[in-house]
């Protein structure tokens, strides 16, 4: 029997707000020494009130946008109970009955709509670390804000499943609410799956695998749930609900909690904090501030860039910002140079950091479409141009002070190739290519090259030396 | 009150208040005593008065403060087991704002642990004894704050009243004792019971140490985002004509000598040309069962914070982190605690949250409502505090439901949201004090306090 399989996706976000959502102490503990960033209110000391960040409130509306969401007016907060180390206050502060995002969908590269439910702000817990005999808490990311986005049951594929994370994660980066550092858990996924027979109106009984940190592993997990529950079902017996850990290693998801053993919330709504209500000005007016988003670059970019060199440049939304600056008929030569030399340089990371001028690269194609430079002298310039120390001097200079202006000057050229024809090592080769080997023009063009220290523009060489031969 | 000035200096005040507080330290009123802290204190005053410098509207008053108030003298224990230790690092804001204007706090009140109970018997500290009867109770939650004011030790004393907890121990020490607004003074740094009826206010031996203590600590602060702006208009400020009493309370009961003490009351407003309105507020029956829904689902919330990792006692019998939970709370809380604890997880658990808890806050509404009727027809009510006088030392204290019916004709004001004032209204035949408080719309509190004085 064929299984279709269903999943849903929750996505964790962690907005990169200046402050964490309840207090005022740094949000950005990267490098810093554990419980440096924890307030007193993060702390949970006895009568401390959850103050409201601002700032998360836009990123918030940002995001929600960015996945075509409705932004709800009123929305509020609840608690959600739980006791560990990791939850000084006993609770996480969410959004429990009346989330900040409505209803909106993430279309991915395919087409395919996977529709949003809602997204709502919470936030983020505590770290422990476990060592034989005891544990440390680390609450630097407590109350860091997260919006978390729940899908609706609308992937029926790992590559989807995959799909939409990695679009989540474009979503994200194109609308700049976080980081997306996926190796900090800036995003993580948990994901229900289950399967049913093909035809069949009922879903199947669903397994959630929680905390996935990549793309990858969201589409492997998806891809052993589903061998998993197939075997199950085939072999008469029935998939139980429960919470799955997924082991990076060996490519399994073990068992962790049954829906009996599942945890009672207790949720309440937060008495602390009043209701957020956003006019519909507001809600517009930073709508408005939404940069352009993968879905819209595809459209602009589809007829000059190769579909998968596109789809190469939306990991990097700087880039293609960089794109939409530069003139258009220069696009197709700059996303060729970022996906080939830029992306492939060593120092691609620093450099994406501080990208050049929309001028500079205009200029260094339009050196290109004059022939100016030899392709190799190309991309040396292009990196160049990214290069701490000679960046901000323009293409045309540093192509001079390196000296890599291809010589076009067809006198110029002449010149140097009546040196060359004069030499007795080209003697030979003359005489070859005479007799009607045509190849050897190769090594006569290298020797003109050469002579230029290669500058000169090889095509140009090529013409005049048969003309000269002829 | 005294305020210290060139004559009177707040050494001395500070002084008389220690010398009183040792002098009644039979009675359990303090948790905590800081004798060198505040003559320190009292001396910097009187050094700026010396110089001539400008001091405080409440220079070297000296007063005394709830244990449920942070601040880094002396522990923080909400006189409670579990709080055993710590030392809080931050000041309420209400505690900077009152020694801001130059007051000196002599020491920490007993309350009921965590400011569960109605008699102070629930302290971890033992009770705190009336000031009329130590065979009777202070009340609660802010008995030790109540007697140290009726006892004249000290000019005032902040409480804490969530269901009563003022304005119930005020009337049994026969003192005034303020529940404003919801929102009036910040709740940043008071160890919460339950957030959306906390509030924060005083007990007074007059109308005129109200209002002016009033006019200190109230205020938004960036801190508690449930404060209100301002808390009172002067544009509100009309001339009362109308003071209602609800029939709903005048029956058996309540306490014969009670309910003539409001009649009295009622007699002498006539006589000052006040119209008396009867009314009835069928809507406050469902105050008693909705507070007792709402406010024990907050506080085992409030309370979760309390586990033993992070301050405060941790059990021995610790061996792993179950263990650490379970042990910590049920050695570190008092049986109230755990009582409220296990109503409120029990209202909010999955399958029973639309039964209790959103059905009691459908009842909070009505209950809003009623009493937004009634200021439409009245300007003030006039009510009794509690249905008895002080009661005995352990008479209720294996009786719950008995303890909670204490706190009838009290919680309704927490659940609306409004203020009550209580105001001393006589004696009983036993010399007992007997308590009537005066109850206004929200953001009435400026006027309420001035009304009260036509009632003396």
């Amino acid at each position: 029997m064929k299984y279709i399989p269903t999943i849903g996706i929750e996505c964790h976000v962690q907005l990169s707000t200046k402050t964490k959502l309840f207090s005022e102490v740094d949000n950005d503990a990267r490098g810093k020494e554990p419980n440096a960033c924890v307030s007193p209110v993060d702390f949970a000391l006895p009568g401390m009130l959850p103050r409201l960040n601002g700032e998360a409130i836009r990123l918030a509306v940002l995001a929600g946008r960015a996945m075509n969401c409705t932004i709800n007016p009123s929305s509020r907060f609840d608690r959600k109970h739980y006791f560990y180390p990791d939850s000084p206050k006993g609770y996480q502060i969410t959004q429990f009955y009346h989330p900040i995002i409505g209803e909106g969908y993430v279309e991915l590269p395919s087409g395919t709509k996977i529709r949003v439910e809602h997204a709502h702000l919470e936030g983020d817990a505590g770290k422990l670390t476990h060592f034989s005999s005891y544990s440390l808490v680390d609450l630097n990311r407590v109350d860091t804000p997260l919006i978390e986005i729940v899908s609706m049951p609308d992937i029926h594929s790992a590559k989807d499943a995959h799909d939409y994370c990695k679009e989540l994660w474009r979503l994200m980066r194109f609308a700049g609410v976080s980081y997306g550092d996926l190796y900090n858990g800036n995003m993580r996924f948990d994901v229900n799956i289950s399967i049913a027979p093909e035809g069949s109106d009922k879903l199947g009984t669903r397994a959630e695998v929680k905390n996935l940190n990549s793309f990858r592993s969201v589409e492997r997990a998806v891809e052993y749930e589903i061998t998993r529950q197939t075997k199950i079902l085939e072999s008469g017996e029935k998939v139980v609900q429960e919470t799955r850990g997924w082991n990076d290693a060996t490519g399994k998801t073990t068992g962790q909690r049954s829906k009996e053993e599942a945890k009672d919330y207790r949720y309440m709504p937060e008495p602390d904090l009043p209701p957020i209500n956003l006019s519909t000005e507001f809600i517009e007016t930073e709508s408005k501030k939404l940069p352009s988003m993968p879905v819209d670059y595809r459209k602009k970019f589809s007829k000059i860039i190769a579909e998968d060199t596109l789809e190469v440049l939306l990991d990097y939304p700087e880039l293609m910002k960089k794109l939409e600056e530069i003139d258009e008929k220069h696009v197709k030569l700059m996303s060729n140079l970022f996906a080939s030399v830029l992306l492939a340089e060593e120092k691609s990371a620093e450099y994406l950091n501080d990208l050049p001028s929309a001028n500079d690269l205009n200029e260094l194609s339009e050196m290109n479409e004059k022939k100016e430079l030899s392709s190799t002298a190309m991309k040396e310039v292009f990196l160049r141009l990214f290069d701490p120390q000679m960046k901000g001097r323009g293409a045309k200079n540093i192509a001079k002070e390196l000296g890599l202006i291809q010589e076009n000057d067809l006198e110029a050229l002449e010149k140097i190739v009546d040196i060359v024809l004069a030499k007795p090592e080209t003697q030979k080769a003359q005489a070859d290519f005479n007799a009607g080997e045509e190849k050897v023009i190769g090594f006569l063009v290298g020797q003109v090259m050469k002579e230029s220290h290669g500058k000169a523009n090889p095509s140009a060489v090529q013409e005049i030396l048969r003309k000269k031969l002829a | 009150m005294k305020i210290a000035n060139s004559k009177v200096t707040a050494e001395r005040l500070v002084r008389d208040a220690l010398e009183k507080a040792k002098h009644f330290d039979d009675y359990h009123i303090f948790t905590f005593i800081d004798e060198e802290g505040a003559i320190k204190k009292a001396k910097e005053i009187d050094a700026k008065i010396a110089r001539g410098e400008k001091v405080g509207r409440l220079a070297g008053v000296p007063y005394a403060l709830k244990d449920n108030f942070l601040s880094p003298r002396g522990e923080t224990t909400a006189s409670a087991h579990i709080l055993e230790g710590f030392t809080s690092p931050i000041t309420a804001t209400a505690v900077e704002k009152l020694e801001a204007e130059g007051a000196i706090m002599i020491g920490r009140t007993n309350l009921d642990a965590f400011a569960h109970g109605s008699s102070t018997e629930n302290s971890y500290y033992g009770p705190t004894l009336n000031a009329f009867d130590k065979k009777r109770v202070a009340g609660g939650s802010s008995g030790g704050s109540a007697v140290a004011v009726a006892l004249d030790i000290v000019e005032f004393a902040t409480g804490t009243d969530t269901g009563g907890s003022i304005r119930q121990p005020a009337s049994f020490n026969g003192v005034y004792g303020l529940k404003p607004t919801y929102g009036c003074i910040s709740r940043y740094g008071v160890v919460a019971m339950a957030s959306s009826t906390d509030c924060i206010g005083f007990f007074t031996k007059s109308s005129d140490d109200m209002e002016l203590l009033m006019s200190v600590a109230s205020g938004q602060d960036p801190k508690d985002l449930t404060t209100l702006a301002d808390y009172y208009n002067d544009s509100e400020n009309k001339k009362a004509k109308k003071v209602g009493i609800i029939k709903d309370f005048d029956n058996d009961s309540v306490d014969k000598e009670i309910r003539e003490a409001l009649k009295k009351k009622c007699e002498l407003l006539k006589s000052k040309g006040y119209e008396i309105v009867e009314l009835e507020m069928p809507a406050l029956k469902y105050a008693l069962a909705a507070y007792y829904i709402i406010v024990p689902a907050e506080v085992a919330s409030n309370l979760s914070r309390y586990d033993g990792v992070r301050y405060g006692f941790r059990s021995e019998k610790s061996g792993d982190l179950d263990k650490l939970y379970a042990n910590t709370r049920d050695e570190g809380f008092m049986s109230e605690n755990k009582r409220r604890i296990m109503i409120g997880n029990f209202v909010l658990s999955s399958g029973f949250y639309d039964a209790y808890f959103l059905k009691a806050a459908k009842a909070r509404t009505l209950i809003v409502k009623e009493y937004e009727k009634a200021f439409k027809k009245v300007d003030y009510l006039l009510t009794p505090v509690s249905p008895n006088p002080a009661f005995l030392l352990g008479e209720k204290v294996n009786d719950p439901i008995a303890m909670y019916l204490e706190d009838m004709m009290s919680v309704s004001l927490n659940l609306a949201g409004i203020p009550g004032l209580a105001i001393p209204a006589g004696m009983n035949k036993n010399g007992l004090p007997l308590g009537l408080q005066l109850v206004g719309p929200r953001r009435s509190d400026k006027s309420l306090i001035e009304f009260s004085k036509e009632l003396i």
